[in-house]
């Protein structure tokens, strides 16, 4: 069976397998305590732990290291399978930063999509009012699903990106740990199935925050949604940490840190974050988890629990979180502006640093989440003033592009479309979030459609419009090929005012009185015409997405060959032919001379390689 | 210079355009709450700020799009314009005044907000799966429906019984969460109604199944109407056991998830269950009588029906006299057809 070859397939039998040794062995240890010896809620857990291991056993990414702690040699090669091509490259184990970033970005795309078709359901049922064809149980489940899902899609994304260009970017040729980026890579297999068969687990209905009590009482679903995201933040942290490695330890000879593509102080600030506060969502899912399975008490008021203790350990990773989807984002659109428009980003030093001073300041502003709820009410005022100081290095971001963009020479292929559309829309993201800052106002929007609106415009902006972006602008370096243009505007023609009608419509509803999460809402409120435009154009953006993919599908098959570097971009990633070769950089060392964006300035250059290499046979 | 005056002339029209039409959008609901006139005041500055900030980032993006992009034929890289760190310093000094400014604002308002009439009403709300109750302590009265005068402040006493809820009318602006757990979690809010009307409270945190159509009508009055009320409430309680059933049966939320006509909801139907015989998740049977009822409401934990969730919560009950469960059985005595 030459399918079972593949990492991905050897990993899903073993896991099948690992899962009901886990059953078996806690319905043995029932057996021999004396106890009934089916009850779902541990069988289920540890056998969904068990299948995480076989796994990755599996996939073989824990092979070399068993090798070592044997003393047997390993090889450097990167792939299980060097004579794999096309997309069964992905569906391998490989140790080549490219691949796994690919990897990665493939995933994420999976992820995006299912948490996308949850949405277009519910929200078919959120057309009109009353119950159409979505029971509320089924619909919280969607709508749990659909948030917890995006979020893995948006960070997967965040890592395929950081994957792909770090290495490529810093003059690296791969990642400090091989090995563990791979291993980083598989868990979030796993994790993702995990969590999907929460819907075969009675789903669950406290939507992606997962706050105790209502999470205590949860059917067996909710387990499945903490595994999930349990192992889900293992794979960020070791992902972080790799990236945190790779950029201090593998840098080019001359590649200072004030020398960098501005996309790798991103990927710093957010790389930060992962590492430091991913922990606080794991533990807090962690102590639900024991809660259920132990009866412990954390958060149980009948045996002096706390129940707004959890919501201090959810937010203070939770939040710092979405700095990590949207620096990332933020990044690629500082990357590609001075390319497009030919023209030094301007401040760069000030654009690096505000994104590490907006990863600072995200540390201190989480109870912003909790005005409302309950927790002292003195912590209220002080987390306004920090929540809104986070509006200070954000703003450095939008004038320097301003800045760069003034009287520069711009051209509109469809990433610089997707970048200023994702300013525009991350500016409308951005400035609704005020109001929820300051308290008084916040006690209005709080849990009602305006936060919706106001994080599905900072999301989409900060990092939907910049991905695909990213997407279509690396499109030829990763394939070697062109996307279609025209698809690709046609793409971002659709999107771009599908997105404006969804998002202002949703922050209209949600001040009129539309609360977040709820199935069915009152014909009094007046908001029905609103709601059913905000379904439509959720479907336009549906169908904007299902272009993009036809176009990459086609265009990675038959699409035009593309130039060594199209965008004439200073980038190092682009002075290496595409698609790159294996080892990058190894066999042409390479040497920084000069600043990074010195678009316009005659005689100037950014770094020298030397050789150029061949394009790789296989890649 | 010409340029920056052009653009600078685009971003005033864009802002006065964006100002109009949010002045033109219906954006909130009717203000009825003292609590909300500072908040929408707070409101309207917010909506001009973006308005502002948004065309200002927009009109000079729209000026560079339009009126500097790459001429047909023309090769050549923009100007080396690598930054300005006076323009950085302005930039970043500006809005570090403004934001501060803001939250000094937003604590103001948050002051207003929260101020403390101490001839405040005083009304305990408690929210459960999937209802609210009112109980006027002063008065000794209970209610489905929160019935307010207007012009006065009162103080509503939040807590639940189960999980968290949050109590929210629009049209008062103010929202608060309602916390599970002993009397260190009853978390107070202040509305000073300045209409008369029906509003609506909407559970404004997820709660489970029907968190949806946890609602309850709230009722504006006057002054002497409110009287009037409160002597009519206590005079309502009925004489017949059964019929006091009845009403503490509503007024504990039993019913959110007991029907008694027969259709099944989140727990078991009360219609024709007593003297039945029903089969218990353990497999032992039981028939239902008053001793059983009496344990399903104290100790819901301890014996769970077959096929249904152990939603049932001892917070439920507590709050329940020997009494009132005895009226309570009464009442499902009662239900048979
Ligand atoms: C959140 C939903 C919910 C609420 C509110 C609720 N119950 Fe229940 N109740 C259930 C469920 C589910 C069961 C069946 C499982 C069990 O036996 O605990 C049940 C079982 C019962 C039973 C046993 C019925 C039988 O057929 O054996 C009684 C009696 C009862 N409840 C009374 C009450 C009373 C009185 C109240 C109000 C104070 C109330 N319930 C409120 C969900 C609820
Ligand atoms: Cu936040
Ligand atoms: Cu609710």
């Amino acid at each position: 069976m030459a399918i079972f070859s593949l990492g991905l397939f050897t990993g899903l039998l073993y896991q099948i397998v690992g899962t009901l040794v886990g059953m078996g062995l806690v319905m043995l240890i029932r057996l021999l305590m004396g106890i009934p010896v089916w009850n779902p809620e541990p069988v289920w857990v540890v056998g969904m732990l068990f299948g995480t291991l076989a796994f990755m056993v599996g996939t073989g990414s824990v092979d070399d290291w068993f090798k070592w702690a044997k003393g047997e040699p390993t090889t450097d090669e990167h792939h299980s399978d060097p004579r794999l091509t096309g997309l069964k490259k992905y569906l391998a184990l490989s140790f080549d930063h490219k691949v796994i970033g690919i990897q990665y970005g493939l995933w994420a795309l999976v992820m995006i999509t299912v948490a996308g078709s949850f949405a277009l359901t519910f929200r078919t049922e959120l057309a009109a009012p009353d119950l159409q064809f979505l029971q509320p149980d089924l619909y919280n489940t969607f709508m749990s699903l659909h948030g917890i899902v995006m979020i893995m899609g948006i960070l997967l994304g965040v890592a395929a990106m950081s994957n792909y260009l770090v290495p490529l970017m810093i003059g690296a040729s791969d990642m400090a740990f091989p090995r563990l980026n791979a291993f980083a890579f598989w868990l979030n297999v796993p994790s993702g199935i995990i969590l999907l068969s929460s819907i075969f687990f009675g789903g669950f209905d406290t939507g992606w925050t997962g706050y105790p009590p209502l999470s205590d009482q949860a059917p067996l679903g909710m387990q499945m949604f903490f595994i999930g995201v349990y192992i889900f933040g293992l794979s960020s942290i070791l992902g972080s940490l790799n990236i945190l490695v790779t950029i201090f330890r593998m840098r080019a000879p001359g590649m200072i840190l004030f020398r960098m593509p501005v996309f790798v102080w991103t990927a710093l600030a957010t790389s930060i974050i992962s590492l430091t506060a991913t922990q606080l969502i794991g533990l807090s899912f962690q102590m639900v988890m024991f809660q259920r399975l132990f009866g412990m008490g954390f958060f149980r008021p009948e045996v002096g629990g706390n129940v707004i203790l959890f919501q201090h350990l959810f937010w203070f990773y939770s939040h710092p979180a979405v700095y990590v989807f949207i620096l990332t984002g933020l990044g690629v659109i500082s990357e590609l502006l001075p390319v497009f428009v030919r023209k030094p980003l301007f401040g760069y030093r000030w654009v690096a640093l505000s994104s590490l001073a907006i990863a600072l300041v995200g540390f201190f502003v989480w109870a912003h989440h909790m005005f409302a709820s309950g927790m002292e009410t003195y912590l209220r005022v002080p987390f306004m003033f920090s929540t809104l100081l986070v509006a200070v290095p954000t703003g450095i971001k939008f004038f320097s592009w301003v800045g760069t963009m003034w009287r520069g020479k711009m051209t509109f292929q469809t990433p610089m479309l997707f970048v200023l559309g994702g300013i525009s829309v991350f500016l409308l993201g951005g400035l609704s979030g005020p109001p929820n800052g300051t308290v008084a106002t916040d006690l209005h929007l709080h849990d009602t459609y305006w936060i919706v609106g106001h994080f599905h415009a900072t999301m989409f902006g900060g990092f939907v419009f910049p991905f695909f972006a990213a997407i279509y602008y690396w499109f030829p370096k990763m394939t070697g090929r062109m996307y279609n243009e025209k698809f690709g505007k046609l793409h971002f023609w659709l999107m771009l005012p599908a997105f404006y009608v969804q998002s202002l419509g949703q922050m209209q509803v949600g001040l009129l009185g539309m609360r977040r999460r709820i199935a069915d809402y009152d014909v009094a409120l007046g908001i029905s015409a609103s709601q059913m435009a905000i379904t439509i154009a959720g479907f336009v953006i549906a169908v904007s997405v299902g272009i993009f993919f036809l176009n990459l599908l086609d265009s990675a098959k038959r699409g035009e060959v593309a130039e060594a570097n199209p965008w004439n971009s200073r980038s190092p990633e682009w002075q290496l032919p595409s698609p790159v070769p294996e080892h990058n950089y190894a066999d042409h060392p390479f040497e920084v001379l000069g600043e990074p964006y010195d678009y316009g300035l005659v005689g100037s250059v950014y770094t020298s390689l030397d050789p150029v290499p061949e394009p790789s046979a296989t890649d | 210079m010409r340029h920056f005056i052009f653009a600078a002339l685009l971003v005033a029209a864009l802002t006065v355009l964006g100002i109009l039409g949010l002045e033109q959008a219906r954006l909130l609901p009717e203000q009825a709450s003292l609590q909300a006139v500072g908040i929408d005041w707070l409101f309207s500055l917010h909506f001009k700020v973006i308005a502002f900030l948004f065309a200002l980032i927009v009109g000079f993006m729209l000026y560079s799009i339009f009126v500097f992009r790459r001429r047909e034929g023309d090769t050549t890289d923009g100007d080396h314009i690598e930054g300005n760190t006076s323009l950085e310093v302005l930039w970043t000094v500006v809005p570090l005044g403004v934001v501060l400014y803001f939250s000094f604002l937003g604590a103001q308002v948050l002051g207003d907000v929260e101020r403390i009439d101490p001839l405040a009403l005083e009304v305990d709300v408690i929210g459960s799966q999937w209802a609210w109750r009112f109980e006027y302590p002063d008065y000794d009265v209970v209610s489905t429906t929160l019935v307010l005068p207007v012009d006065q402040q009162a103080v509503l006493r939040l807590s639940s019984t189960d999980v968290i809820h949050s109590f929210w009318v629009p049209e008062f602006r103010v929202k608060q969460d309602v916390l599970p757990g002993d009397e260190n979690m009853i978390r107070d809010l202040r509305v000073t109604p300045t209409e008369v009307g029906e509003y609506t409270v909407r559970c404004a945190e997820l709660c489970g199944t029907q968190h949806a159509y946890m609602t309850a009508p709230v009722v504006v009055v006057q002054e002497d109407e409110f009287q009037t009320w409160l002597e009519e409430q206590a005079a309502a309680i009925p004489e017949d056991p059964v019929e006091r059933g009845r009403l503490w049966a509503e007024q504990n939320a039993c019913l959110t998830c007991h029907s008694i006509d027969g259709s099944k909801l989140v727990g078991p139907t009360w219609l024709n269950v007593y003297g039945s015989q029903e089969i218990m998740e353990d497999g032992s049977t039981v028939i239902v009588d008053d001793a059983y009822i009496y344990e399903s409401i104290r100790e819901p934990a301890l014996r769970i029906v077959e096929g249904y969730p152990p939603a049932m919560v001892p917070g439920l009950g507590e709050n329940l006299s020997d009494e009132q469960i005895a009226d309570i059985i009464a009442f499902i005595k009662s239900l048979k057809e």
